[in-house]
Order: C-alpha cells, then structure tokens, then sequence
C-alpha cells in the first residue's frame, strides 16, 4: 500500500492529510508532529485564545483522524530522512519508510540576537504552549513589553490592553508594519494603539535585553531602560529547513520548491511556512510566506499533487490582522506599485489599490472595523488574480461596483 | 406553523448580493441571486461565528469574509475545510416587493 509521511503537525499539513482523502487517496497517511496537541488554529494564539485562555481550537478532532484513516504522532519529531532510502528515523525511535513526503515543518520564533540562555521573562509566541505562559504574566496591572511592530507584536499589545495590561512596543524601524503595509493604514494603526494606551516607540535601537528574579529589562542605545514584568519578542520567523537541509534538499529562504511544491528531491513537496515558491502573478519571483491562508491553500495544492494532478501554485498573498475592533486585510503585493488609489469603503474603512506601471492591480490593502472590508479585498484579490488593468477612477469611486471591473 | 416575518424590500438586495438581517435576538443572511430569486441563511458562518453578510457572493456560494469558508446559500451546503458544518436554511417569500423569511 502506498503511504504518504507528512512532516509537520500545523494548519498545512493537517490540511494535507484530509484533502488527501477528499480527493480518495485509499493509501496509508502518517501525520508526524513535534507538539503533543493535535494540529490546532494558531491565529487564535495572539487574541481571543490569549485574552479567554481557550484550548486550542483543533483543526479537526481526533474522531475525524480516525474516521480518515489518518495515523497522527504527537510529540514526536523527524530527525533525518534519507531520500534515496525513502525513509524517515523519527525522535521515538520509529522508521517510517515513505513512497512519497511532504514536508510541512512551519517556522519558529526569530530569536532576539545575542540573547542566550534560560529566560523566563523573556519569551516568543508560537505554540498554544506560548499562549499559556504570556497569559499567565498579563495580570492586570502588569506590564508587558513587546519587541516588534509586525502583526503579532500589536495583536499581543492589542490584547493585552484588553486584559489590562500596560504595554510597551518597542520597534527598531521609523514606523510600525513597515513589511508590507501602506503607511496610511499602519499610522491607522499606531494612532489607535496609542489611543488604547500603548507607549509605542518607533526607531528605537535596543542595546540589549536581560531579566533578574524580578522584571526583564530593555535597555536602549539611547541611555533609556524598560523594565516590565514580561519581554515577548515578535521579529519575524525563521523557516524550520534544517531536516530538509541535512537530507541535502535545495534551500533558499527555506525549503526551495517549484511551483508545483515539489523539492529539488523525488518524491518529497513542501509547503506552507517551510517553504519558499515562485509566485506566479508577480514574474515567478521566489517568496516565503508566513500565514494561515497560504498554508491552508498549500495544504490543499500539495495534497492533489500528491495525487499526481500537477496543480501549480497560483494563488495571490492574503493577511490579516485583528487588533481591537480593528481588521486590516492586504492582498498582493504593493512593491512595485507606481500608482495608489484610495476608496472610501465606511465610516472610517478604506482600501488602497496599488497599480503597477501598466496599469495592472498588484495589490489592495483595507482597514476598517469588523470585516467592512473584507468583501472588496476578496473582489480584489481576484482582480488580482485575473491581471485586470482597471480604471483608477472606477476603483476610488465608491458608488462603483467592484465586481463589475473583474472583467475589465 | 409558519411565522412569516418582513426582511425588506426587494430592492434593498441587489443581484448577487447579501444583506443581515437581525429578528428576535437572532442573526440572518438574505440573499438574491443572480436569477434573481430570494433565499435566507443563518447569519453566522458555522465555523468562527463571523456575519457571513460581510461576504462576497458569487453564483450560489456565499463565502465568509474571514477564512475564506464557503457554503452554497440554497442548500446551505458547506463546501469544504474550514467550514463543516452547514448552514441552517429558512423558507423565504416575496409578496408585493417585500421580503419574507419564515422562522
């Protein structure tokens, strides 16, 4: 019986092993995860799992694995894989023999550099293990300082004002969300953090970082030192390709796959935060990216190859970001825009279309509360996708349907 | 027993399009479809509980604007992961251009 090993206990791979049978693979399926959950949601770590201390919420249950067909190990880790042998020596001592793999092994934590050691005030959010540890520290009255003005820094800020904590964000750029997103909704942003009493300071160079018994402290290359009851650090990921690298699988910017997910090795694919891809709609330019839908769409992608179906990777980037009762959706890619039209969408919601020289939408980044703008980002995404070059009037004015310029 | 209750006018749905409707502490999506016929879901996307009339409607798949879960809003058929669960449907009317939905 063909078996199919997938490495990596996330959203991606747990997707990977359902589709697998959706689309009636009948083979064995052995789904290998270092935590000892069950692959469970990670969006949720950063806010309401944080602000409520939920369980994980499960991708599926463990009936559904069951009901599948599908073999899970928990705690358990890859160590090596011998892709001419085809096998996989696993932390238990077990010896999975493969006919194909997929790699799904995610990203961790990008380590604040220089910092060694045991730290218990100084910590990164990644795992509901994580989540538990932070929210034990975020007693009201606290003070918690996070490290970092990406997404997940100001998801933990913004939760931690919920739960009424003092926070400060310290980030080392001019501004917050400087990675791909417009500064008029990044200053949306910041403007609402300070609001909700955040000290947000920007252009900060942090000297070093170090904890005693008491307090962790930030001391600043400007003479300024913060002391807080907890440290978290969120300054990006770092692909987790060492497995892949030692069985001597191409590597770039983590595990390196074409656009059909497939490695440079037979018979093993990679997808989702591992890996790095060509990305269609923008020239084939090599990307790597860190969020849930790409892993849930590449969990599916990789499956049907898996399957032999030879279905390439198509899909246009799509974030999100909830911080109080704010979303912010982006879709596409903005570098490269020459031309940026704004939409009024609601009271206090908007999108920005980017367009690229030839006219081209390349990307649409909205802010609003709820999810006002999650049906025009949808709209354009699939502009996007479809490579429409629309009229930039049409797109600002807000009396005119987007739907109706998906043909355009 | 039927209890039909008013949503709207008829033309307050464009074509292919969603409203929310809120009755009686309860939330509801009413749609039109692009043959312009009338049809009545729960509010909420069964997966995180987010007002689903905040999605795009295409054809008869309604799709959640947060993750992207999409469900046939005739049947309220669930069309894949993330959504398993489907979406209870109601009976809907359309008497002198107003709206009904029975509860």
């Amino acid at each position: 019986m063909s078996h199919i090993v997938i490495i990596g206990a996330g959203e991606c791979g747990a997707r990977a092993t359902f589709a697998l049978r959706e689309k009636g693979f009948d083979g064995r399926v052995t789904l290998v995860g270092a935590e000892t959950h069950l692959p469970y949601e990670r969006p949720p770590l950063s806010k309401e799992a944080l602000l409520h201390g939920h369980a994980p919420k499960l991708v599926s249950e463990l009936a559904q694995y069951a009901e599948a067909g599908i073999e899970v190990l928990t705690g358990v880790t890859a160590e090596s894989i011998d892709p001419a042998g085809k096998i996989v020596r696993l932390s238990n001592g077990v010896i999975l023999a493969y006919d194909q793999l997929l790699l799904t092994t995610g990203a961790r934590p990008r380590p604040f550099p220089g910092l060694s050691g045991d730290n218990h005030r100084i910590r990164t959010l990644r795992t509901h293990g994580d989540a538990v540890e932070i929210r034990n520290a975020l007693q009201p009255g606290k003070h918690l300082a996070v490290i970092g003005g990406g997404f997940i820094g100001l998801e933990l800020a913004a939760t931690a004002r919920k739960l009424g904590v003092a926070v400060t964000l310290v980030e080392g750029l001019p501004r917050i969300l400087s990675r791909g997103v417009p500064e008029p909704i990044a200053a949306i942003v910041a403007d609402r953090h300070r609001a909700e009493g955040v000290e947000l300071l920007c252009g900060a160079r942090i000297e070093s970082l170090s904890e005693d018994g008491d307090a962790a402290h930030i001391r600043l290359a400007d003479g300024r030192t913060i002391s807080a009851d907890m440290i978290v650090v969120g300054i990006g990921a770092v692909p987790n390709v060492e497995l892949a690298r030692d069985a001597g699988l191409a590597i770039d910017n983590g595990i390196a796959v074409d656009e059909h997910l497939r490695t440079s090795a037979p018979d093993i694919f990679a997808a989702g935060d591992c890996c790095s891809f060509p990305l269609s709609h923008y020239g084939g330019r090599r990307l790597r990216l860190e969020a849930w839908r790409n892993a849930h769409d590449q969990g599916n992608l990789a499956a049907a190859n898996l399957m032999g179906e030879g279905a390439t990777v198509s899909a246009v980037p799509w974030f999100w970001s909830d911080q109080y009762d704010l979303t912010l959706q982006i879709a596409g890619m903005a570098d490269g825009a020459t031309l940026t039209v704004r939409r009024e969408v609601a009271e206090g919601a908007f999108i920005l279309f980017h367009l690229d020289e030839t006219g081209r939408l390349i990307a649409a980044s909205g802010i609003g509360t709820g999810n006002s703008i999650a049906r025009d980002i949808r709209l354009a995404e699939m502009m996007i996708a479809a490579g429409v070059r629309p009229d930039p009037d049409a797109l600002a004015a807000p009396g005119t349907k987007l739907k109706s310029l998906l043909a355009a | 027993m039927s209890n039909w209750v008013e949503v709207c006018a008829t033309d307050k749905i464009d074509e292919e399009d969603v409203i929310r409707f809120d009755h009686g502490g309860m939330t509801f999506a009413v749609y039109r479809s692009p043959d312009d016929t009338f049809f009545a879901t729960a509010g909420l996307c069964t997966h995180e509980k987010i007002h689903l009339a905040d999605g795009l409607v295409m054809d008869d798949i309604i799709e959640c604007p947060k993750h992207n879960g999409r469900f046939n809003y005739k049947t309220g058929e669930a069309k894949g992961a993330p959504v398993c669960v489907n979406l209870k449907t109601y009976p809907v009317k359309v008497e002198a251009g107003t709206v009904y939905i029975s509860l």
